[in-house]
């Protein structure tokens, strides 16, 4: 049995540490082969660039060797997926090599696209990259007063970043003792200040005593990168001086070349999770189309079923459970509090008052995430 | 005339049945339909007023068996 997971990031590390453990003794008898594909030597920490933004991370603390995550027995290649055959079980990497298999697992990841907007890439600030982050950080270093605006794409990779980094302008700022000199506007897509109903509640009084301006049904359209002005879909602008955007995303280029997915994103089962019409591709984390937020902790939460099945497919030629919907959200709520989001499908979240404790236990799952893509914890 | 797409936005949370429309109504040609299935009690009036603010055209919108069926044709 030939297993083959393509993409390094959080899903796909969970799921093949998860499945050398578990099927570490098929694989020592030469009954299984399991072998991952990566595009990076490197494994980066994306939650972290918020705190490199903010001066409160460097960039090297984000990383780790791909390879010293991963358990022994997994084959491992530097070399990205290029061609998928899926009728013939193939995939062909960019270095010419082909990987046959019997079962694939797709957990590609997603991209950042500012260029689909005009004048978004250079115009706005962005967290979503190393170099993007600390350019962030040096802009807002420098700025002394005026407005700055914070604008969303759709769709866009961790829900809940908008409102955390409202929350941390707003203590970065009384930080440097210029609060009362900048005002922060904040932009969202639909009509209330969060998508989750809960969190867009919490959120409001919470805008309210902190002074910040907002505006809903904002997409944004273009941005003036001359004058300055963003403009939104809807027909509305805004003067800013530093203009930050949560970027809109998209599935890897692959996936949309080989045709798998409209936007790069691949039809899944939402329960299954496998790939619609092909019950031997299994697609977790950012790279599925299912209506559930593209996030570290949704793929984690998927990596387990995803390699659970598989590995009760190999002992016993059947799956044995399905995804939930199950994502676990930290929100910091500025430099010293955190709360969180827990839901599944059918369960909306019930959210706490945040607390410090809670922001020391995201500080510390902060280190606790390298145990976490072990499949460990 | 382009065939309906059906959006599938029942029991979510996040990222939300306007947010998935906003999505995938980005991905679509001007003059496509799409159906937005949902079973957020807000979707029947949240859809409607986003429809209506950002120029598109709201095709029609009913609820059946505790489902909001939205079709949205793409205006621009």
């Amino acid at each position: 049995m030939k297993i083959l997971v393509v993409g390094g990031g959080t899903g796909g590390t969970i799921v093949a540490n998860n499945l050398a453990r578990r099927l570490s003794a098929e694989i020592r008898a030469r009954k299984v082969r399991l072998t991952m594909l990566s595009a990076s030597d490197r494994h980066m920490y994306q939650p972290g660039l918020l705190y490199v933004a903010f001066g409160q991370m460097t960039p090297d603390q984000l990383y780790r060797d791909q390879a010293s995550l991963l358990e022994s027995n997994i084959d491992f290649h530097v070399d990205p997926a290029v061609t998928f055959d899926l009728d013939k079980r193939k995939v062909v990497t960019k270095s010419g090599k082909t990987h046959e298999y019997d079962i694939l697992v797709m957990a590609t990841g997603s991209r950042i696209v500012p260029e689909q907007i005009p004048g978004l890439a250079e115009g706005a600030h962005t967290f979503y990259s190393e170099e993007g982050a600390l350019k962030m950080f040096r802009r807002l270093r420098e700025i002394e007063e005026g407005t700055v605006a914070v604008v969303v794409g759709v769709p866009h990779k961790c829900p809940i970043a908008p409102v955390e980094l409202i929350f941390s302008l707003h203590d970065y700022f009384k930080s440097r003792g210029i609060r009362d000199k900048i005002k922060i506007k904040y932009h969202y897509p639909i009509g209330r200040l969060h998508t989750i109903q809960n969190v867009a509640v919490w959120a409001k009084p919470e805008f309210e005593r902190m002074g910040i301006e907002h505006e809903t049904l904002f997409n944004v359209k273009e941005v003036d990168v001359e004058n300055k002005i963003v403009r939104s879909e809807e027909g509305t602008e805004t003067q800013y001086d530093m203009l930050i955007a949560i970027p809109p995303h998209r599935g890897m280029e692959a996936i949309e070349k080989n045709g798998l997915g409209d936007g790069g994103w691949i039809p899944t089962d939402r329960y299954k999770l496998t790939m619609n019409g092909h019950d031997n591709v299994y697609v977790l984390g950012d790279t599925t189309n299912l209506p559930v937020s593209k996030t570290g902790s949704a793929a984690h939460f998927q990596a387990e079923v995803v390699s659970e099945n598989i590995a009760s497919i190999v002992k016993i030629g059947i799956p044995v459970r399905d995804y939930d919907g199950k994502v676990y959200c930290f929100i910091e709520a500025g430099h010293d509090r955190a709360t969180y989001a827990m839901f599944d499908y059918l369960n909306p979240p019930d959210l706490k008052s945040p607390s410090k404790p809670m922001h020391w236990f995201k500080m510390a799952y902060n280190q606790m995430y390298w145990t976490s893509v072990r499949g460990l914890l | 005339m382009s065939d309906t797409k059906i959006v599938d936005a029942r029991d979510t949370f996040c990222p939300g049945p306007l947010m998935e429309l906003i999505t995938y109504m980005k991905q679509s040609n001007v003059g496509d339909t799409l159906e937005l299935l949902s079973t957020d009690d807000g979707s029947g009036n949240d859809v409607p007023e986003w429809v209506d603010k950002a120029g598109h055209e709201l095709v029609s919108n009913e609820r059946v068996d505790g489902v909001w069926h939205i079709k949205v044709r793409k205006a621009k």
